[in-house]
Protein backbone atom coordinates (compact mmCIF):
# COMPACT_ATOMS: atom_id res chain seq x y z
CA UNK A 1 0.00 0.00 0.00
CA UNK A 2 2.67 2.86 1.32
CA UNK A 3 4.90 1.58 -1.59
CA UNK A 4 2.03 1.55 -3.89
CA UNK A 5 1.96 5.25 -2.62
CA UNK A 6 5.92 6.29 -3.05
CA UNK A 7 5.29 4.69 -6.67
CA UNK A 8 2.52 6.68 -7.55
CA UNK A 9 4.44 10.09 -6.22
CA UNK A 10 7.21 9.02 -8.40
CA UNK A 11 5.24 8.27 -11.53
CA UNK A 12 3.59 12.38 -10.92
CA UNK A 13 7.21 13.79 -10.66
CA UNK A 14 7.91 11.80 -14.19
CA UNK A 15 5.23 13.56 -15.75
CA UNK A 16 6.94 16.67 -15.40
CA UNK A 17 10.64 15.67 -15.77
CA UNK A 18 11.69 16.29 -20.11
CA UNK A 19 8.29 17.09 -21.20
CA UNK A 20 7.35 16.98 -25.02
CA UNK A 21 7.31 20.65 -26.11
CA UNK A 22 4.46 22.75 -25.50
CA UNK A 23 2.84 23.10 -28.82
CA UNK A 24 2.74 19.37 -29.20
CA UNK A 25 1.44 18.75 -25.22
CA UNK A 26 -1.61 21.69 -25.73
CA UNK A 27 -2.86 19.73 -29.22
CA UNK A 28 -2.93 16.24 -27.28
CA UNK A 29 -4.61 18.18 -24.30
CA UNK A 30 -7.42 19.84 -26.52
CA UNK A 31 -8.03 16.17 -28.15
CA UNK A 32 -8.29 15.17 -24.61
CA UNK A 33 -10.67 17.72 -23.24
CA UNK A 34 -12.83 17.44 -25.96
CA UNK A 35 -13.04 13.23 -25.75
CA UNK A 36 -14.11 13.55 -21.95
CA UNK A 37 -16.24 16.43 -22.52
CA UNK A 38 -18.51 14.50 -25.35
CA UNK A 39 -18.03 11.08 -24.20
CA UNK A 40 -19.45 12.49 -20.01
CA UNK A 41 -21.64 15.36 -20.80
CA UNK A 42 -25.07 12.76 -21.29
CA UNK A 43 -24.69 10.97 -18.77
CA UNK A 44 -23.36 14.02 -16.07
CA UNK A 45 -26.85 15.70 -17.82
CA UNK A 46 -28.95 12.59 -16.96
CA UNK A 47 -27.68 11.52 -13.51
CA UNK A 48 -27.84 15.45 -12.17
CA UNK A 49 -31.31 15.95 -13.52
CA UNK A 50 -32.78 12.79 -11.42
CA UNK A 51 -30.74 13.68 -8.40
CA UNK A 52 -32.20 17.30 -8.06
CA UNK A 53 -35.46 15.68 -8.95
CA UNK A 54 -34.84 12.94 -6.38
CA UNK A 55 -33.69 15.05 -3.63
CA UNK A 56 -36.56 17.72 -4.22
CA UNK A 57 -39.10 14.32 -3.54
CA UNK A 58 -37.36 13.26 -0.54
CA UNK A 59 -36.98 16.72 1.13
CA UNK A 60 -40.70 17.11 0.49
CA UNK A 61 -41.73 14.20 1.80
CA UNK A 62 -39.52 14.67 5.04
CA UNK A 63 -41.19 18.03 5.11
CA UNK A 64 -44.83 17.85 5.42
CA UNK A 65 -45.04 19.86 8.19
CA UNK A 66 -47.31 23.17 8.19
CA UNK A 67 -45.25 25.15 10.58
CA UNK A 68 -41.96 24.68 7.78
CA UNK A 69 -42.68 26.99 4.55
CA UNK A 70 -42.60 24.98 1.20
CA UNK A 71 -40.13 27.18 -0.09
CA UNK A 72 -37.31 25.19 2.26
CA UNK A 73 -38.01 22.40 0.12
CA UNK A 74 -36.20 24.76 -2.89
CA UNK A 75 -33.61 25.42 -0.62
CA UNK A 76 -32.48 22.20 0.78
CA UNK A 77 -32.43 21.24 -3.01
CA UNK A 78 -30.04 23.65 -3.89
CA UNK A 79 -27.55 22.96 -0.25
CA UNK A 80 -27.31 19.17 -1.05
CA UNK A 81 -27.25 19.49 -5.09
CA UNK A 82 -24.71 22.36 -4.81
CA UNK A 83 -22.26 21.60 -2.14
CA UNK A 84 -22.42 17.58 -2.11
CA UNK A 85 -24.50 15.81 -5.01
CA UNK A 86 -23.49 17.65 -8.25
CA UNK A 87 -19.74 17.29 -7.59
CA UNK A 88 -19.20 13.97 -5.61
CA UNK A 89 -21.83 12.56 -7.84
CA UNK A 90 -20.56 13.83 -10.63
CA UNK A 91 -17.64 12.66 -9.81
CA UNK A 92 -18.05 9.63 -8.69
CA UNK A 93 -19.96 8.54 -12.02
CA UNK A 94 -16.99 10.04 -14.10
CA UNK A 95 -14.36 7.60 -12.16
CA UNK A 96 -16.70 5.22 -13.92
CA UNK A 97 -16.58 6.78 -17.41
CA UNK A 98 -13.25 8.44 -17.55
CA UNK A 99 -11.08 6.39 -15.33
CA UNK A 100 -12.38 3.39 -16.74
CA UNK A 101 -11.37 4.43 -20.70
CA UNK A 102 -8.12 5.94 -19.34
CA UNK A 103 -6.64 2.71 -17.69
CA UNK A 104 -8.11 0.45 -20.33
CA UNK A 105 -6.53 3.00 -23.06
CA UNK A 106 -3.31 2.76 -21.12
CA UNK A 107 -3.08 -0.38 -20.30
CA UNK A 108 -3.77 -1.69 -23.85
CA UNK A 109 -1.21 0.82 -25.43
CA UNK A 110 1.08 -1.14 -22.70
CA UNK A 111 0.72 -4.24 -23.14
CA UNK A 112 0.70 -4.03 -27.50
CA UNK A 113 3.97 -2.14 -26.87
CA UNK A 114 3.01 0.75 -27.86
CA UNK A 115 3.75 2.85 -24.96
CA UNK A 116 7.41 0.72 -25.91
CA UNK A 117 7.35 2.37 -28.91
CA UNK A 118 6.77 5.51 -27.65
CA UNK A 119 10.13 5.72 -25.45
CA UNK A 120 11.99 3.89 -28.25
CA UNK A 121 11.35 6.96 -30.36
CA UNK A 122 12.89 9.04 -27.11
CA UNK A 123 9.96 10.18 -26.22
CA UNK A 124 8.66 10.26 -22.45
CA UNK A 125 5.59 8.43 -22.87
CA UNK A 126 4.31 9.27 -19.24
CA UNK A 127 4.39 12.87 -20.43
CA UNK A 128 3.54 12.74 -23.72
CA UNK A 129 0.24 10.44 -22.64
CA UNK A 130 -0.86 10.84 -19.20
CA UNK A 131 -0.15 15.06 -18.89
CA UNK A 132 -2.65 16.14 -20.79
CA UNK A 133 -5.23 13.42 -19.57
CA UNK A 134 -4.70 14.52 -16.30
CA UNK A 135 -4.86 18.47 -17.16
CA UNK A 136 -7.41 18.18 -19.87
CA UNK A 137 -9.52 16.46 -16.52
CA UNK A 138 -8.83 19.50 -14.61
CA UNK A 139 -10.36 21.68 -17.16
CA UNK A 140 -13.51 19.52 -18.32
CA UNK A 141 -14.53 18.63 -15.05
CA UNK A 142 -15.43 22.02 -13.31
CA UNK A 143 -17.54 22.68 -16.46
CA UNK A 144 -19.21 19.53 -16.45
CA UNK A 145 -20.14 20.29 -12.54
CA UNK A 146 -21.17 23.64 -12.94
CA UNK A 147 -23.99 21.99 -15.91
CA UNK A 148 -25.04 19.25 -13.08
CA UNK A 149 -25.13 21.77 -10.50
CA UNK A 150 -27.53 23.54 -13.42
CA UNK A 151 -29.53 20.37 -14.25
CA UNK A 152 -29.71 19.16 -10.61
CA UNK A 153 -31.66 22.28 -9.73
CA UNK A 154 -33.82 22.49 -12.79
CA UNK A 155 -34.32 19.00 -11.85
CA UNK A 156 -35.74 19.62 -8.41
CA UNK A 157 -37.63 22.35 -10.08
CA UNK A 158 -39.48 19.76 -12.26
CA UNK A 159 -40.03 17.24 -10.01
CA UNK A 160 -41.09 19.75 -7.32
CA UNK A 161 -43.65 21.74 -9.31
CA UNK A 162 -44.81 18.69 -12.22
CA UNK A 163 -45.91 16.66 -8.44
CA UNK A 164 -48.03 19.51 -7.07
CA UNK A 165 -45.54 19.60 -3.86
CA UNK A 166 -44.89 23.30 -4.20
CA UNK A 167 -45.17 26.55 -6.57
CA UNK A 168 -43.03 27.51 -9.43
CA UNK A 169 -42.84 30.66 -7.54
CA UNK A 170 -42.37 28.94 -3.94
CA UNK A 171 -39.03 26.93 -5.55
CA UNK A 172 -37.64 30.09 -6.83
CA UNK A 173 -37.81 31.81 -3.56
CA UNK A 174 -36.26 28.89 -1.97
CA UNK A 175 -33.05 28.50 -4.18
CA UNK A 176 -32.47 32.36 -3.75
CA UNK A 177 -32.76 32.25 -0.16
CA UNK A 178 -29.41 32.88 2.16
CA UNK A 179 -27.11 32.36 -0.84
CA UNK A 180 -23.43 31.44 -0.34
CA UNK A 181 -21.69 32.44 -3.19
CA UNK A 182 -18.07 30.57 -1.44
CA UNK A 183 -20.51 27.32 -2.05
CA UNK A 184 -19.90 27.46 -5.54
CA UNK A 185 -16.23 28.08 -4.94
CA UNK A 186 -16.26 25.21 -2.48
CA UNK A 187 -17.94 22.81 -5.07
CA UNK A 188 -15.16 23.91 -8.02
CA UNK A 189 -12.21 23.51 -5.32
CA UNK A 190 -13.85 19.80 -5.23
CA UNK A 191 -14.11 19.15 -8.79
CA UNK A 192 -10.87 19.69 -9.82
CA UNK A 193 -9.26 17.57 -6.87
CA UNK A 194 -11.49 14.83 -8.05
CA UNK A 195 -10.57 15.35 -11.14
CA UNK A 196 -6.94 15.25 -10.44
CA UNK A 197 -7.23 12.05 -8.29
CA UNK A 198 -9.49 9.93 -10.80
CA UNK A 199 -6.79 10.90 -13.79
CA UNK A 200 -4.07 10.45 -12.16
CA UNK A 201 -4.57 7.10 -10.19
CA UNK A 202 -6.24 5.73 -13.35
CA UNK A 203 -3.59 6.59 -15.39
CA UNK A 204 -1.07 5.21 -12.65
CA UNK A 205 -3.38 2.14 -12.73
CA UNK A 206 -3.15 1.68 -16.61
CA UNK A 207 0.19 2.73 -17.61
CA UNK A 208 1.78 0.09 -15.03
CA UNK A 209 -0.45 -3.09 -16.49
CA UNK A 210 1.55 -6.04 -17.59
CA UNK A 211 0.39 -9.46 -18.84
CA UNK A 212 -2.60 -9.80 -21.40
CA UNK A 213 -6.27 -8.64 -22.03
CA UNK A 214 -6.67 -10.15 -18.60
CA UNK A 215 -5.25 -7.96 -16.99
CA UNK A 216 -6.28 -4.80 -19.12
CA UNK A 217 -9.94 -5.28 -17.42
CA UNK A 218 -8.42 -5.69 -14.05
CA UNK A 219 -6.40 -2.56 -14.13
CA UNK A 220 -10.03 -0.63 -15.39
CA UNK A 221 -11.88 -2.47 -12.38
CA UNK A 222 -8.55 -1.26 -10.02
CA UNK A 223 -8.84 2.31 -11.45
CA UNK A 224 -12.54 2.91 -11.05
CA UNK A 225 -12.29 1.63 -7.07
CA UNK A 226 -9.31 3.19 -6.21
CA UNK A 227 -10.29 6.55 -7.88
CA UNK A 228 -13.81 6.35 -6.27
CA UNK A 229 -12.38 5.59 -2.63
CA UNK A 230 -10.12 8.62 -3.31
CA UNK A 231 -12.73 10.40 -4.17
CA UNK A 232 -14.74 10.03 -0.95
CA UNK A 233 -11.52 10.69 1.66
CA UNK A 234 -11.12 13.39 -0.61
CA UNK A 235 -14.11 14.61 0.08
CA UNK A 236 -14.19 14.22 3.89
CA UNK A 237 -10.83 15.96 3.90
CA UNK A 238 -11.72 18.97 1.60
CA UNK A 239 -14.92 18.96 3.91
CA UNK A 240 -13.27 19.37 7.25
CA UNK A 241 -10.27 21.88 5.89
CA UNK A 242 -12.29 24.08 3.82
CA UNK A 243 -15.59 24.36 5.41
CA UNK B 1 29.05 0.81 -34.38
CA UNK B 2 26.66 -1.12 -31.32
CA UNK B 3 28.91 -3.18 -29.02
CA UNK B 4 27.05 -5.19 -26.01
CA UNK B 5 29.10 -6.88 -23.75
CA UNK B 6 28.30 -9.54 -21.34
CA UNK B 7 24.23 -8.88 -21.49
CA UNK B 8 22.24 -10.89 -18.59
CA UNK B 9 19.28 -11.15 -17.64
CA UNK B 10 16.40 -13.08 -15.68
CA UNK B 11 12.58 -12.93 -15.23
CA UNK B 12 12.31 -14.10 -12.05
CA UNK B 13 14.64 -17.01 -11.81
CA UNK B 14 13.88 -17.85 -15.45
CA UNK B 15 17.59 -16.80 -17.12
CA UNK B 16 16.82 -15.66 -20.40
CA UNK B 17 20.19 -13.82 -21.21
CA UNK B 18 23.02 -15.54 -19.93
CA UNK B 19 26.38 -13.21 -21.12
CA UNK B 20 25.92 -11.93 -24.63
CA UNK B 21 28.93 -10.37 -26.46
CA UNK B 22 28.99 -8.90 -29.70
CA UNK B 23 29.69 -5.88 -32.17
CA UNK B 24 26.93 -4.71 -34.68
CA UNK B 25 28.65 -3.59 -37.69
CA UNK B 26 28.01 0.00 -39.54
CA UNK B 27 26.67 -0.39 -43.12
CA UNK B 28 25.52 -3.74 -42.50
CA UNK B 29 23.11 -6.53 -41.99
CA UNK B 30 23.21 -8.12 -38.93
CA UNK B 31 20.70 -10.53 -37.60
CA UNK B 32 20.01 -12.58 -34.81
CA UNK B 33 18.81 -15.86 -35.55
CA UNK B 34 17.28 -18.61 -32.88
CA UNK B 35 14.52 -20.72 -32.46
CA UNK B 36 11.21 -19.25 -30.18
CA UNK B 37 11.79 -18.18 -27.07
CA UNK B 38 15.75 -18.17 -26.72
CA UNK B 39 15.53 -14.52 -25.99
CA UNK B 40 16.16 -12.89 -29.24
CA UNK B 41 13.48 -10.29 -28.68
CA UNK B 42 15.05 -9.47 -24.66
CA UNK B 43 18.05 -9.44 -26.01
CA UNK B 44 16.76 -6.50 -28.66
CA UNK B 45 15.28 -4.85 -26.19
CA UNK B 46 17.83 -4.60 -23.55
CA UNK B 47 19.94 -3.40 -26.38
CA UNK B 48 17.60 -0.46 -27.26
CA UNK B 49 17.19 -0.14 -23.21
CA UNK B 50 13.08 -0.81 -22.97
CA UNK B 51 14.33 -3.90 -20.72
CA UNK B 52 17.21 -3.10 -18.06
CA UNK B 53 20.28 -5.80 -18.31
CA UNK B 54 20.97 -6.99 -15.23
CA UNK B 55 24.61 -7.30 -15.69
CA UNK B 56 26.40 -5.82 -19.17
CA UNK B 57 26.89 -2.80 -21.25
CA UNK B 58 25.80 -1.31 -24.43
CA UNK B 59 27.55 1.08 -26.37
CA UNK B 60 25.94 3.05 -29.33
CA UNK B 61 29.28 4.33 -31.59
CA UNK B 62 31.29 4.29 -28.48
CA UNK B 63 29.09 6.05 -26.33
CA UNK B 64 27.60 4.48 -23.44
CA UNK B 65 24.51 3.46 -23.36
CA UNK B 66 23.20 0.96 -20.96
CA UNK B 67 22.78 3.12 -17.28
CA UNK B 68 24.02 6.49 -18.51
CA UNK B 69 22.07 9.94 -17.63
CA UNK B 70 18.33 9.99 -19.14
CA UNK B 71 19.40 13.00 -21.42
CA UNK B 72 22.31 10.95 -23.00
CA UNK B 73 20.09 7.60 -23.45
CA UNK B 74 17.21 9.91 -24.88
CA UNK B 75 19.54 11.57 -27.22
CA UNK B 76 20.70 8.15 -29.25
CA UNK B 77 16.67 7.06 -28.99
CA UNK B 78 16.04 9.74 -31.37
CA UNK B 79 18.36 8.02 -34.07
CA UNK B 80 16.77 4.51 -33.47
CA UNK B 81 13.90 3.05 -35.84
CA UNK B 82 12.48 0.02 -34.30
CA UNK B 83 9.86 -2.42 -35.56
CA UNK B 84 8.13 -4.48 -32.74
CA UNK B 85 7.33 -8.37 -33.15
CA UNK B 86 3.69 -7.14 -32.78
CA UNK B 87 3.78 -3.94 -34.84
CA UNK B 88 3.31 -1.65 -31.88
CA UNK B 89 1.24 0.86 -34.06
CA UNK B 90 -0.89 3.15 -32.54
CA UNK B 91 -4.41 1.97 -33.11
CA UNK B 92 -6.23 5.64 -32.52
CA UNK B 93 -4.61 6.76 -35.09
CA UNK B 94 -4.68 5.82 -39.48
CA UNK B 95 -1.55 4.09 -41.12
CA UNK B 96 -0.32 7.72 -42.42
CA UNK B 97 -0.32 8.90 -39.00
CA UNK B 98 1.34 6.04 -37.71
CA UNK B 99 4.18 6.79 -39.95
CA UNK B 100 4.42 10.76 -39.56
CA UNK B 101 3.98 10.40 -36.01
CA UNK B 102 7.78 10.19 -35.87
CA UNK B 103 8.64 13.16 -38.08
CA UNK B 104 6.21 14.96 -36.29
CA UNK B 105 7.74 13.80 -33.16
CA UNK B 106 11.28 13.97 -34.11
CA UNK B 107 12.13 16.38 -36.70
CA UNK B 108 11.45 19.95 -37.80
CA UNK B 109 9.84 18.76 -40.97
CA UNK B 110 7.02 21.14 -42.87
CA UNK B 111 3.83 19.44 -43.23
CA UNK B 112 4.20 19.28 -47.04
CA UNK B 113 7.48 17.37 -46.42
CA UNK B 114 6.16 15.04 -43.92
CA UNK B 115 3.28 14.20 -46.18
CA UNK B 116 5.84 13.32 -49.14
CA UNK B 117 8.06 11.71 -47.06
CA UNK B 118 5.51 9.44 -45.30
CA UNK B 119 3.70 8.67 -48.96
CA UNK B 120 7.67 7.47 -50.10
CA UNK B 121 7.58 4.88 -47.00
CA UNK B 122 4.59 3.69 -47.74
CA UNK B 123 5.81 3.13 -51.14
CA UNK B 124 8.55 1.17 -50.04
CA UNK B 125 6.83 -1.23 -48.31
CA UNK B 126 4.17 -1.41 -50.83
CA UNK B 127 0.93 -0.05 -49.18
CA UNK B 128 0.24 3.26 -51.52
CA UNK B 129 -3.33 3.61 -50.89
CA UNK B 130 -3.70 2.40 -47.70
CA UNK B 131 -2.84 5.96 -46.23
CA UNK B 132 -6.04 6.39 -44.84
CA UNK B 133 -6.73 3.04 -43.22
CA UNK B 134 -7.41 3.01 -39.53
CA UNK B 135 -4.53 0.75 -38.03
CA UNK B 136 -6.96 -1.92 -36.58
CA UNK B 137 -8.44 -2.58 -40.10
CA UNK B 138 -5.29 -3.75 -41.82
CA UNK B 139 -3.99 -7.11 -41.68
CA UNK B 140 -1.21 -8.07 -40.00
CA UNK B 141 1.67 -8.30 -42.37
CA UNK B 142 0.43 -5.22 -43.32
CA UNK B 143 0.59 -3.76 -39.62
CA UNK B 144 4.11 -5.12 -40.15
CA UNK B 145 4.68 -3.41 -43.01
CA UNK B 146 3.06 -0.19 -41.79
CA UNK B 147 5.48 -0.78 -38.67
CA UNK B 148 8.61 -1.03 -40.55
CA UNK B 149 7.69 1.99 -42.55
CA UNK B 150 7.10 4.12 -39.43
CA UNK B 151 10.73 2.82 -38.49
CA UNK B 152 12.51 4.10 -41.57
CA UNK B 153 10.63 7.03 -41.72
CA UNK B 154 12.97 9.12 -39.66
CA UNK B 155 16.45 8.92 -41.18
CA UNK B 156 17.23 6.65 -38.33
CA UNK B 157 21.06 5.42 -37.35
CA UNK B 158 20.25 2.49 -35.67
CA UNK B 159 17.80 0.33 -37.32
CA UNK B 160 15.89 -2.72 -35.25
CA UNK B 161 13.55 -5.08 -36.17
CA UNK B 162 12.01 -7.87 -34.69
CA UNK B 163 11.01 -10.25 -37.25
CA UNK B 164 10.26 -7.82 -40.03
CA UNK B 165 8.75 -10.79 -42.28
CA UNK B 166 6.97 -13.22 -40.53
CA UNK B 167 3.30 -13.57 -41.13
CA UNK B 168 4.70 -12.03 -44.89
CA UNK B 169 3.95 -14.06 -47.94
CA UNK B 170 7.81 -15.20 -49.90
CA UNK B 171 7.64 -12.96 -52.07
CA UNK B 172 6.86 -9.75 -49.87
CA UNK B 173 9.18 -11.33 -47.11
CA UNK B 174 11.84 -11.38 -49.78
CA UNK B 175 10.89 -7.64 -50.65
CA UNK B 176 10.84 -6.47 -47.20
CA UNK B 177 14.55 -8.57 -46.57
CA UNK B 178 15.75 -6.40 -49.41
CA UNK B 179 14.39 -3.24 -48.28
CA UNK B 180 15.93 -3.19 -45.24
CA UNK B 181 19.45 -4.16 -46.81
CA UNK B 182 18.86 -1.62 -49.13
CA UNK B 183 18.26 0.96 -46.55
CA UNK B 184 21.67 -0.34 -44.76
CA UNK B 185 23.60 0.16 -47.48
CA UNK B 186 21.92 3.41 -48.51
CA UNK B 187 22.17 5.32 -45.59
CA UNK B 188 25.24 2.97 -43.60
CA UNK B 189 23.18 3.02 -40.55
CA UNK B 190 24.08 0.11 -38.05
CA UNK B 191 20.55 -2.81 -38.64
CA UNK B 192 20.07 -5.39 -36.43
CA UNK B 193 17.46 -8.19 -37.42
CA UNK B 194 15.63 -10.91 -34.95
CA UNK B 195 14.63 -13.75 -37.20
CA UNK B 196 14.45 -17.13 -37.78
CA UNK B 197 13.87 -16.97 -40.97
CA UNK B 198 16.48 -18.96 -43.03
CA UNK B 199 15.45 -17.28 -46.28
CA UNK B 200 16.35 -13.97 -44.86
CA UNK B 201 19.95 -15.50 -43.39
CA UNK B 202 20.96 -16.59 -47.25
CA UNK B 203 19.59 -13.53 -48.73
CA UNK B 204 20.87 -10.53 -46.41
CA UNK B 205 23.22 -12.52 -43.54
CA UNK B 206 26.11 -10.07 -43.51
CA UNK B 207 26.55 -11.28 -40.20
CA UNK B 208 24.49 -13.39 -38.45
CA UNK B 209 24.46 -14.11 -34.20
CA UNK B 210 23.22 -17.77 -33.18
CA UNK B 211 21.71 -17.50 -30.69
CA UNK B 212 20.96 -20.51 -28.21
CA UNK B 213 19.45 -20.81 -24.55
CA UNK B 214 20.64 -17.27 -24.00
CA UNK B 215 24.02 -17.88 -25.17
CA UNK B 216 25.85 -16.81 -28.56
CA UNK B 217 26.85 -19.93 -29.35
CA UNK B 218 28.24 -18.96 -33.45
CA UNK B 219 28.50 -15.65 -35.52
CA UNK B 220 29.68 -15.38 -38.90
CA UNK B 221 28.43 -14.69 -42.06
CA UNK B 222 26.06 -15.98 -44.56
CA UNK B 223 28.20 -18.60 -46.15
CA UNK B 224 29.73 -19.59 -43.58
CA UNK B 225 26.78 -20.70 -41.73
CA UNK B 226 26.09 -23.90 -44.15
CA UNK B 227 29.64 -25.61 -43.07
CA UNK B 228 29.56 -25.27 -39.51
CA UNK B 229 29.98 -28.51 -37.06
CA UNK B 230 27.68 -26.99 -33.90
CA UNK B 231 24.97 -29.45 -33.64
CA UNK B 232 22.50 -26.84 -32.52
CA UNK B 233 22.84 -24.87 -35.02
CA UNK B 234 22.94 -27.77 -37.82
CA UNK B 235 19.82 -28.88 -36.38
CA UNK B 236 18.38 -25.52 -36.74
CA UNK B 237 19.43 -24.85 -40.34
CA UNK B 238 18.58 -28.18 -41.22
CA UNK B 239 15.20 -28.43 -39.72
CA UNK B 240 13.68 -28.32 -42.99
CA UNK B 241 13.89 -30.39 -46.23
CA UNK B 242 14.26 -27.65 -48.25
CA UNK B 243 17.58 -26.50 -46.81
CA UNK B 244 18.20 -30.60 -46.53
CA UNK B 245 18.44 -30.43 -49.99
CA UNK B 246 20.27 -27.67 -50.87
CA UNK B 247 23.12 -28.84 -48.47
CA UNK B 248 22.79 -32.32 -50.16
CA UNK B 249 23.05 -30.77 -53.83
CA UNK B 250 25.70 -28.71 -52.57
CA UNK B 251 27.80 -31.45 -51.29
CA UNK B 252 27.43 -33.83 -54.29
CA UNK B 253 28.18 -30.72 -56.53
CA UNK B 254 31.41 -30.14 -54.54
CA UNK B 255 32.08 -33.92 -54.17
CA UNK B 256 32.03 -34.36 -58.45
CA UNK B 257 34.13 -31.71 -58.65
CA UNK B 258 36.55 -32.81 -56.47
CA UNK B 259 36.33 -36.26 -58.15
CA UNK B 260 36.68 -34.58 -61.59
CA UNK B 261 39.76 -32.65 -60.41
CA UNK B 262 41.50 -35.99 -59.26
CA UNK B 263 40.39 -37.64 -62.85
CA UNK B 264 42.52 -34.63 -63.94
CA UNK B 265 45.24 -34.85 -62.09
CA UNK B 266 45.62 -38.32 -62.40
CA UNK B 267 45.25 -38.16 -66.39
CA UNK B 268 47.94 -35.40 -66.51
CA UNK B 269 50.02 -37.29 -64.25
CA UNK B 270 49.72 -40.43 -66.60
CA UNK B 271 50.94 -38.29 -69.63
CA UNK B 272 53.37 -35.65 -69.08
CA UNK B 273 52.70 -32.32 -71.04
CA UNK B 274 55.39 -30.11 -72.43
CA UNK B 275 56.36 -27.62 -69.71
CA UNK B 276 54.41 -25.08 -70.96
CA UNK B 277 51.59 -26.89 -70.75
CA UNK B 278 52.22 -28.44 -67.57
CA UNK B 279 52.49 -24.29 -65.94
CA UNK B 280 49.30 -23.80 -67.04
CA UNK B 281 47.23 -26.38 -65.76
CA UNK B 282 48.95 -25.52 -62.81
CA UNK B 283 47.55 -22.59 -62.54
CA UNK B 284 43.84 -24.00 -63.92
CA UNK B 285 42.23 -24.46 -60.38
CA UNK B 286 42.43 -20.49 -59.25
CA UNK B 287 41.34 -19.55 -62.23
CA UNK B 288 38.37 -22.21 -62.13
CA UNK B 289 37.36 -21.52 -58.65
CA UNK B 290 35.10 -18.54 -58.74
CA UNK B 291 32.74 -20.10 -61.27
CA UNK B 292 32.05 -23.66 -59.29
CA UNK B 293 29.23 -23.46 -56.88
CA UNK B 294 31.37 -24.13 -53.96
CA UNK B 295 33.47 -21.08 -54.68
CA UNK B 296 31.09 -18.90 -52.57
CA UNK B 297 31.66 -21.33 -49.66
CA UNK B 298 35.66 -21.23 -49.58
CA UNK B 299 36.34 -18.69 -47.30
CA UNK B 300 34.45 -20.35 -44.66
CA UNK B 301 36.07 -23.41 -44.83
CA UNK B 302 39.20 -21.76 -44.77
CA UNK B 303 37.95 -19.92 -41.11
CA UNK B 304 36.04 -23.12 -39.75
N1 LIG C 1 8.44 -9.58 -19.43
C1 LIG C 1 8.76 -10.88 -19.25
N2 LIG C 1 8.55 -11.46 -18.07
C2 LIG C 1 8.89 -12.75 -17.88
N3 LIG C 1 9.45 -13.54 -18.81
C3 LIG C 1 9.68 -13.02 -20.01
C4 LIG C 1 9.35 -11.65 -20.31
N4 LIG C 1 9.69 -11.40 -21.58
C5 LIG C 1 10.20 -12.55 -22.05
N5 LIG C 1 10.20 -13.53 -21.13
C6 LIG C 1 10.71 -14.88 -21.30
O1 LIG C 1 11.94 -14.80 -21.94
C7 LIG C 1 12.09 -15.85 -22.87
C8 LIG C 1 12.55 -15.30 -24.19
O2 LIG C 1 11.54 -14.51 -24.75
P1 LIG C 1 11.74 -13.76 -26.13
O3 LIG C 1 10.49 -13.00 -26.36
O4 LIG C 1 13.00 -13.02 -26.13
O5 LIG C 1 11.83 -14.97 -27.14
P2 LIG C 1 12.19 -14.90 -28.70
O6 LIG C 1 13.54 -15.48 -28.87
O7 LIG C 1 11.97 -13.52 -29.18
O8 LIG C 1 11.12 -15.89 -29.29
P3 LIG C 1 10.22 -15.74 -30.62
O9 LIG C 1 11.04 -16.11 -31.75
O10 LIG C 1 9.10 -16.70 -30.38
O11 LIG C 1 9.74 -14.31 -30.65
C9 LIG C 1 10.76 -16.56 -22.96
O12 LIG C 1 10.88 -17.81 -22.32
C10 LIG C 1 9.81 -15.70 -22.20
O13 LIG C 1 8.94 -16.49 -21.44
MG1 LIG D 1 10.58 -12.55 -30.27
Amino acid sequence: MLQSFGKYLLFMQSLFTRKESTRILFGRTIDEAILIGINSILIVAIVSTFIGAVTCVQVAYNLDNAFIPRSTIGFMVREMTILELAPTITSIVLAGKVGSSIAGGLGTMQITEQVDALEVMGINSASYLVLPKVVAAILVFPMLVILAMFLSILGGYLAGTLSGELTPQEYITGIRDQFIPYNIVFALIKSVVFAFLISSISSFTGYHTSGGALEVGAASTAAVTNSVIAILIGDFVLAYVLL
Amino acid sequence: MIEIHNIHKAFGDKKVLDGVSGVFETGKTNLLLGASGTGKSVLLKCIVGLIKPDLGSVTFDGTYFTNNKLDIRQEIRRKIGMLFQGSALFDSMTVEENVEFPLRMLTEMSKEERRERVDFCLRRVGLEGANKKMSSEISGGMKKRVGIARAIAPNCTYLFCDEPNSGLDPQTALKIDELIKEITEEYNITTIIVTHDMNSVIEIGDKIFFLYEGKKLWEGNRDEIMDTDIKELNDFIFANRLMRDAKKVEEEEREEEREEEERRHESENHTPASPEEAVETQEEPPIRKPEGPAATTQPGNHKA
